[in-house]
């Protein structure tokens, strides 16, 4: 697939800070996540993220496959990350 | 060709009227995408729809715009809760196109080039309802808005009017598509307020 980034109105992977700290307590954009298509591994905050859709689709930025995708309704969060094989998160020992 | 306009189909061209549940009305035509803009040259384009048998039916471009084509004027709804009155299309009928194809399915899956999907039963494709649009106002369909081809299926929620559009499956069951399997309702009524799961 070609990719256009000069004309695809993505935003970075900080985009999905404040909607996935809904549902998860550690700030997951500075954990590292691997791609399921490419196998490369990369800091969440460096995803594209498409914001302007019925939710938010964050892809790699190297293959542009979708790695995690997050819709809210008025209820529920659904979220997929079929698209990330595992991520890295960073915890401070005690 | 006659204008079609099922937006208007019983109802008063009031706009408040005209405005399904939650919805308000656009004068623009937002740009809502999920991933980067595939670019299709026309001369690369094929539209195929496959049988739940297997069957192949395929048009390149000289096929699909030799075909007869409509210009219904129609209400779009997003579910992003924008509704854009009388816009104006040029496509062909999936009518014609699914006339001379033979099947006993009940459901489609429609995929588009980049990869999106959007999953419907397939009475809701028929019946002057959807088109294979290749103009939008008079020219063009911009890639941004799907071109250079799109289905446009206005009586469901804009989900469903999948840009880029590059084949239908013919199914025997429904199957979600790339938002009906994160959360969003499988049918998509605007009118009913189907937006999500269990709406
Ligand atoms: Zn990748």
């Amino acid at each position: 697939m070609n990719h256009r980034p000069d004309s695809d109105g993505y935003e970075d992977g900080n985009a999905l800070a404040g909607p996935l700290s809904e549902i998860f307590a550690v700030d997951l954009t500075s954990a590292l996540g691997r791609c399921a298509n490419c196998g490369v591994t990369e800091p969440v905050a460096r995803l594209h993220v498409y914001t302007r859709a019925p939710g938010l689709v964050a892809r790699c930025p190297h293959c542009a496959h979708v790695t995690l995708r997050m819709v809210r309704s008025p209820d529920d969060a659904w979220l997929d990350m079929s698209g990330t094989v595992a991520l890295r998160i960073p915890l401070t020992s005690g | 060709m006659g204008v079609v306009s099922p937006g208007f189909r019983g109802r008063p061209r009031e706009s408040s009227r005209r405005l399904p549940p939650g919805q308000y009305e656009t004068h623009d035509f937002p740009v809502l995408s999920a991933g980067p803009t595939p670019r299709i040259a026309r001369e690369d384009w094929e539209f195929t729809v496959t049988t739940e048998t297997g069957d192949r039916h395929s048009w390149n471009w000289a096929e699909l715009t030799a075909l007869p084509s409509e210009n219904p004027t129609v209400d779009l709804h997003c579910v992003t809760k924008w509704s854009k009155f009388d816009t104006r299309w040029q496509g062909v009928s999936l009518d014609v196109l699914l006339a001379e194809v033979e099947t006993a399915a009940d459901y489609v899956m429609v995929s588009s080039y980049g990869g999106y999907t959007t999953g419907m039963p397939l009475e809701d494709l028929l019946h002057g309802q959807a088109w294979i649009a290749y103009g939008y106002d008079g020219d063009d369909i911009p890639p941004e808005h799907g071109g250079p081809a799109r289905l446009l299926v206005p009586h469901l929620y804009f989900w469903k009017s999948a840009k880029w559009v590059h084949g239908i499956q013919l199914l025997p069951q429904d199957e979600p598509g790339f938002w009906e399997s994160l959360g969003y309702h499988d049918y998509g009524d605007p009118w009913r307020e189907q937006r999500y799961q269990g709406d």
